[in-house]
């Protein structure tokens, strides 16, 4: 087998070349702690993420303004808890739990993305969140098939693949509000005020002041940069925007021939480090909510493990 | 069949106290309207309980596999309110049925409508709709009205699988815990009188008894009681007695919490009315 | 004979999954093993290898398909192509 000399060599070289070869990571190969601790925390902080992200959204489930769009919606969220699950899945090859993952979620350990500590106040909310955070997570997604860790790629395709609804139906929620009466047209444009910027602060900060960058770069967990990212992702949706006829609310963003891109507004720094430091509007509910949930799910939990016992004695 | 004499009121009333529905017959046409409604709004009601799930389930596996359920019921509500609007002659749309009557108009069943509780109340109810549902549409698919044998059908296959997670459940937590064992007993408790009501048969299905497109519910409850009976004692509980039955979702006489339910389903449709969404 | 019966599963390549490509007899999990590997992967079909005792594989049953896969097939939402989206709008 042609694993055989690379043993020979320095196992932290050979895992290197392995990585620099496009050839992928699987659970049970040699990896440095630090790749391995690495992926944990960016899996899980990933499946924390889309876990965490029902919140928003399913507040308006119950209050979906027709009965399509509660199945839709449904259906929808119904996808983050299995991509949530596909996540924690890939992590737990890696020789963690899920149940420490949540734990440290609970205990303030671990991150999710920090979009999904801002409320959802209308329905329009429910459009952009599917349209503009779904295109951006999607964005991310998109290049993180490509990851060297092979369970998270793959869980990566299968995610990409369910997600193309998601986007779809949030700009089909938008399409009726911006072609509609003029309530509806500000409620699509109040939306797009608030949201707008937290998801340009998804793609996380500066590459120049990115912690974990040059090394997820290194070992190919991350492909593209956070500044390329979210460079991408501004230039396919401006177009989409002004398709809505809503307006981008940063006075700053306009074409520029010369680099083919978007040139576009400073990021409120500030304010990024604010909610990712845990004083977001939502941040404390969403994380009580989640964990007073999985609190009330334990004796559920427990029912289950005593029945499998007495199954095994019996 | 025979040909019905198509009353101007073949839809309920919109907002207003429907006209009484225990007493006398109804004409066919306006009867089948009244009685397709009344599914759909069985299946709409729970399907909006079990969406209120989303999200908070003891673990994802199960909040994934209960989402799925409720979907089910909110399709069934898609299709039979579909039927009742073209019944209609397509004055009212799916969404304008759904979300533009009162409290008084909605024909749901009361088991339906109460609040999802704790783990063991959701799971209890399921048993005992999903042990009647099973066999309920097995039946009503064999109906003479083709459509509402359709969708019956459909419903079969859905209830089949929902009636083996909740028999599960309720195996699981009745002989788990000392814990889950006192929960979904005080489950089936505080649910068995609202039992009663699913197998009693309504005006409007009385008169399309004799057609053969309704079924006779009334028929079923020896064979559920006994269901019942032999899934609790595996679970090692106590079947409750039948001291108490509460009625009245047919006659749009509800609990107090179908108020809350539609002023949040219905939140949109009545805050920003006639529009587009 | 006697033995029990082992499912094979094989990764062809890096970053696929492993994919179920046979079964095979043998007396314990380490004979299946190398079994798999002669029976199995003698063209170089293989970089890594699991058996599974086909006893312990839970399966859906033919006659619940009904119940388990039909559902699914009138929810026409989950998939992207039931959102009409104009052609112009590009990169959805």
């Amino acid at each position: 087998m042609t694993d055989d000399h690379l043993s020979n060599t320095e196992p932290e070289a050979a895992f290197q070349e392995r990585v620099d070869n496009e050839i992928k990571i699987e659970p049970k190969d040699w990896m440095p702690e630090g790749y391995r601790r690495n992926l944990i925390r960016q899996i899980s902080q990933h499946a924390h993420s889309e876990v965490i992200g029902m919140q928003p959204e399913g507040n308006w489930i119950t209050r979906a303004p027709t009965l399509k769009r509660k199945m839709i919606l449904l259906a929808k969220v119904q996808d983050e808890a299995g991509h949530g699950l596909y996540l924690y899945s890939a992590a737990e090859t890696l020789g963690v739990t899920r149940e420490d993952m949540i734990g440290a979620l609970h205990e303030g350990h671990a991150k999710y993305a920090s979009i999904f500590n801002y409320p959802t106040l209308t329905w329009a909310d429910v459009g952009v969140i599917g349209w503009l955070v779904d295109s951006a997570a999607i964005v991310n997604q998109i290049s993180l098939q490509r990851t060297s860790y092979g369970p998270y790629s793959r869980a990566m395709i299968r995610i990409c693949k369910e997600e193309s609804f998601h986007q779809r139906q949030g700009f089909e929620i938008l399409m009726p509000l911006a072609s509609g009466s003029l309530e509806q047209k500000a409620m699509a444009q109040d939306a797009m005020n608030r949201w707008w910027w937290p998801t340009l602060m998804m793609f996380g900060p500066h590459d120049s002041e990115s912690v974990h960058g040059a090394k997820s770069m290194q070992w190919k967990i991350k492909r593209k940069s956070n500044d390329e990212l979210r460079q991408d992702f501004i230039d396919q949706t401006v177009p989409q925007a002004e398709y809505l006829g809503l307006a981008i609310p940063d006075p700053d963003l306009k074409w520029n021939e010369e680099r083919g891109h978007y040139d576009f507004g400073e990021i409120d720094w500030d304010e990024f480090r604010t909610v990712v430091s845990g004083n977001g509007l939502c941040n404390r509910e969403r994380l009580e909510r989640h964990s007073r949930a999985h609190r009330e799910g334990e004796w559920v939990r427990e029912a289950m493990r005593a029945c499998e016992e007495k199954k095994r004695t019996a | 069949m025979i040909p019905a004499r198509v009353e101007e009121r073949t839809s309920p009333g919109r907002d207003g106290v429907p006209p009484s529905r225990g007493a006398g017959r109804l004409p066919s046409q306006a009867a089948l309207a009244e009685f397709v409604l009344a599914l759909g709004d069985d299946s709409l009601v729970l399907g909006q309980r079990l969406s209120e799930w989303c999200g908070r389930a003891p673990f994802l596996e199960e909040d994934i596999a209960i989402a799925n359920v409720a979907l089910d019921y909110l399709g069934r509500a898609e299709k039979f309110y579909r039927y009742v609007s073209e019944l209609g002659g397509g004055r009212r749309s799916v969404d304008e049925i759904a979300f533009l009557r009162d409290s008084r108009a909605y024909r749901n069943l009361l088991i339906f409508e109460l609040p999802v509780g704790d783990f063991a109340r959701t799971m209890a109810r399921q048993l005992m709709v999903d042990a009647f549902h099973l066999p309920y549409f097995r039946r009503l698919s064999r109906s003479t009205n083709a459509r509402i044998a359709a969708i019956a059908a459909k419903a079969v296959k859905e209830s089949r699988y929902h009636l083996k997670r909740s028999r599960d459940w309720v195996l699981r937590l009745g002989d788990g815990t000392e814990e889950s064992h006192a929960k979904i007993q005080s489950a089936f408790d505080a649910l068995w009188g609202y039992c009663p009501e699913m197998f009693a048969m309504a005006g409007d299905e009385m008169a399309l008894l004799d057609s053969g497109v309704a079924v006779d519910r009334s028929a079923m409850k020896t064979d559920w009681e006994s269901e019942m009976k032999d899934v609790l004692s595996e679970a090692t509980l106590t079947t409750p007695g039948n001291e108490w039955a509460i009625s009245g979702g047919r006659d749009g006489v509800h609990t107090e919490h179908h108020g809350y339910l539609l002023a949040e389903m219905q939140f949109m449709q009545r805050a920003y009315p006639g529009l587009d969404w | 004979m006697k033995l029990p019966l082992y499912e094979v599963f094989v990764r062809s390549k890096r970053g696929l999954d492993h994919k179920h490509v046979g079964s095979l007899h043998a007396k314990d999990g380490a004979q299946a093993l190398k079994f798999a590997r002669d029976c199995y992967t003698r063209r170089g079909e293989g970089l890594s290898i699991w058996v599974v005792r086909s006893s312990d594989i839970v399966a859906s049953q033919e006659e619940d398909a009904a119940s388990f896969f039909d559902p699914s097939d009138d929810k026409p939402y989950r998939h992207a192509t039931f959102y009409r989206i104009p052609p112009e709008v590009k990169n959805l």
